[in-house]
């Protein structure tokens, strides 16, 4: 009984060590992204390394600014938004309100299965379809900003008509019903009671969709051209931090290779910023339900 | 055009609070913005769907043909470029990540689900942490898993590196999955045990995991699908060797991985269609087969 007992408190205890490895790993993710990348940080000087607009780790003196790498990685994240929004909770909208049911049954599981599609196969499709295409009617290389804001709208598609159709469920039946006795459309009613009620949930999809875009590594580095430059045309290449990462990491050394760390501690701290957002607003949304 | 006439005429009305098709056509040319708006939502909608045909349709076209025997000769050498050692060390990889991520994601989802007291402080710090965990992109695994087990503890590019980093990756989705099939195990189960004298470990080993093992399992083939896909962050801890990773601490390439090189090489094309019919058969099988186990938990519990 009492080697039974004590079995039962050893078992808490592991049980609890193990929930606790979640905790273990972001403090150890932090501490050696942090370890490895300030001081690379602090020896360019932090802001001739995030303002800097020259990326030259080859040359004598080197220089290491990816001032334009974070602006491109913002400008790939806009771009996919602006495609992928759109599209994405319209979408949402169609299955969660529209969507005969015979078709739901083949249209939920697509939807899903767009999420499976490895991003490498997504970037070699790009690579294969989407920039000669690109090339030969807007000109330009093929290799863009539109090439990739393409192919990253197409990716977080899922993750936004999934976020928000749940969402758009959680919305009492009751707001719809008055809407429509009141007179109003179909279509008024959904998207003047029902999208409103949802909106926090269907932002937290953006949001996770943004999360998704700016981390994004394989299929961009593949279409976007990786010319360190601020765009400014959709037909220009970019370089994103994420694709300097992988770029680069496999010849570079000594500081070269700690500035290419410090740039994942840059896009650490943007997933960061994202996840609390994201965390506050679901905390505000569950406030107000509850 | 008299609308109410319609509207009150009996004969129009096929049943109570049905809309017929005609009323349907002069309430949207009073309000054309509506019928905009539906026509908006089904155009997104067919564009979701076209967007996923076109992809697969396209793959699946171009990359049949090239799925020659020599893809998948037992050795690899740069003009066959098989991706048969890199089948091997996918399986190899997504084993070892699993005996690594299952035991811990599994354990935690135990403690979240059947121990830890609902509004405690600590339980809300773990599932923030998980969610950051979800949120972190594949390149940052990379970098960490490079600079901690590649580097730090000295195994290099290797299986056992690939394996812990993908580790840490999974954890947040097979945590989450475990501690929703967990929740949905009706709590007189759990009673039931308790009244007949079992203990609560008792009670969780035969009788709460037995009955939410359907979801677990479903939750784990998940995240092998995401294990099989992975490719950044497995090219600088897993590395990137031709061959069969002979043991824990040698290097190799993933399926995903090869694929990756053939294409940014861009001198084995039509392999590298061939090797991405692989890529998604395998992981659209991979998660049809969760999904079949989600629903038939769902199915036994309905």
């Amino acid at each position: 009984m009492r080697l039974n007992r004590f079995g039962e408190k050893a078992m808490q205890g592991v049980f609890f060590l193990t929930a606790i490895t979640s905790i273990a790993a972001v403090v150890i993710i932090c501490v050696f992204l942090f370890y490895n990348g300030v001081p690379a940080m602090a020896e360019i000087g932090f802001f001739n390394f995030v303002g800097g607009q020259k990326w030259a780790p080859t040359n004598v003196p080197a220089s290491y600014g990816i001032f334009n790498m974070i602006i491109a990685s913002i400008y790939v994240t806009a771009g996919a938004i602006v495609i992928g929004v759109p599209i994405g909770i319209l979408t949402a909208v169609f299955l969660a309100r529209f969507c005969p049911k015979p078709l739901y049954k083949i249209l939920k599981p697509a939807t899903e299965l767009l999420a499976g599609i490895p991003s490498i196969v997504y970037g070699f499709f790009g690579l294969m379809v989407i920039v000669p295409f690109i090339r030969d009617h807007f000109g330009g290389n093929g290799s863009s900003w539109l090439a990739a804001s393409i192919v990253l709208g197409i990716m977080i598609l899922p993750t936004i008509i999934g976020v928000s159709e749940s969402a758009i469920r959680a919305v009492p039946e009751s707001y719809y019903e008055g809407a429509l006795a009141l007179g109003a459309t179909k279509e008024r009613s959904v998207f003047r009671t029902i999208l409103p009620a949802a909106k926090s949930g269907v932002l937290a999809g953006v949001v996770l969709g943004i999360g998704r875009a700016l981390g994004e590594t394989m299929a961009v580095v593949l279409i976007a051209g990786n010319q360190v430059q601020i765009p400014t045309r959709l037909t220009d290449g970019l370089r994103t931090m994420t694709a300097n990462i992988v770029m680069e990491m496999g010849y570079s050394t000594g500081l070269h290779r700690q500035a290419l760390i410090a740039t994942g501690v840059v896009l650490f701290v943007f997933i960061l910023l994202i996840t609390l957002s994201m965390q506050a607003i679901k905390s505000r949304s569950e406030k107000k339900n509850g | 055009m008299d609308d109410n006439r319609i509207i009150a005429d009996p004969k129009s009305i096929k049943a109570i609070n049905k809309v017929s098709f005609k009323q349907r056509m002069i309430s949207y040319k009073k309000k054309p913005l509506s019928l905009v708006m539906l026509i908006l939502v089904a155009l997104a909608a067919a564009l979701s769907a076209a967007a996923l045909v076109f992809i697969i349709v396209y793959v699946l076209v171009k990359g049949i043909p090239n799925l020659t025997p020599d893809l998948f000769s037992l050795t690899y050498n740069s003009d066959n470029v098989s991706c048969m050692p890199s089948i091997i060390n996918t399986i190899m990889l997504t084993l070892l990540t699993l005996v690594i991520a299952v035991p811990f994601g599994v354990g935690a989802a135990i403690y979240l689900a059947e121990y830890a007291k609902k509004g405690n402080k600590l339980v809300k710090v773990i599932r923030t942490m998980a969610e950051t965990l979800a949120g972190i992109p594949s390149i940052v695994y990379g970098l960490f898993g490079m600079l901690f087990f590649v580097s730090a503890l000295h195994w290099g590019y290797s299986l056992l590196a690939g394996a812990f980093t993908l580790a840490i990756m999974v954890l947040p989705t097979i945590m989450r999955t475990t501690e929703e099939a967990l929740i949905t195990v009706p709590d007189s189960y759990r009673e039931g045990s308790f009244g007949l004298g079992a203990g609560k470990l008792r009670t969780i080993v035969k009788i709460i995991l037995p009955s939410a093992m359907p979801g677990i399992l479903a939750g784990i083939i998940l995240a092998v699908g995401r294990i099989v896909g992975e490719t950044a962050a497995l090219i600088y801890t897993y590395g990137s060797a031709t061959g069969y990773a002979a043991g824990p601490l040698s290097s190799g390439r993933s399926l995903a991985v090869h694929m990756y090189v053939l294409a940014n090489e861009g001198l084995h094309t039509d392999q590298a269609w061939g090797t991405a019919v692989v890529l998604l058969v395998l992981v659209f099988g991979i998660n049809t087969l969760s999904a079949f186990i989600a629903k038939k938990l769902g199915s036994k519990k309905g």
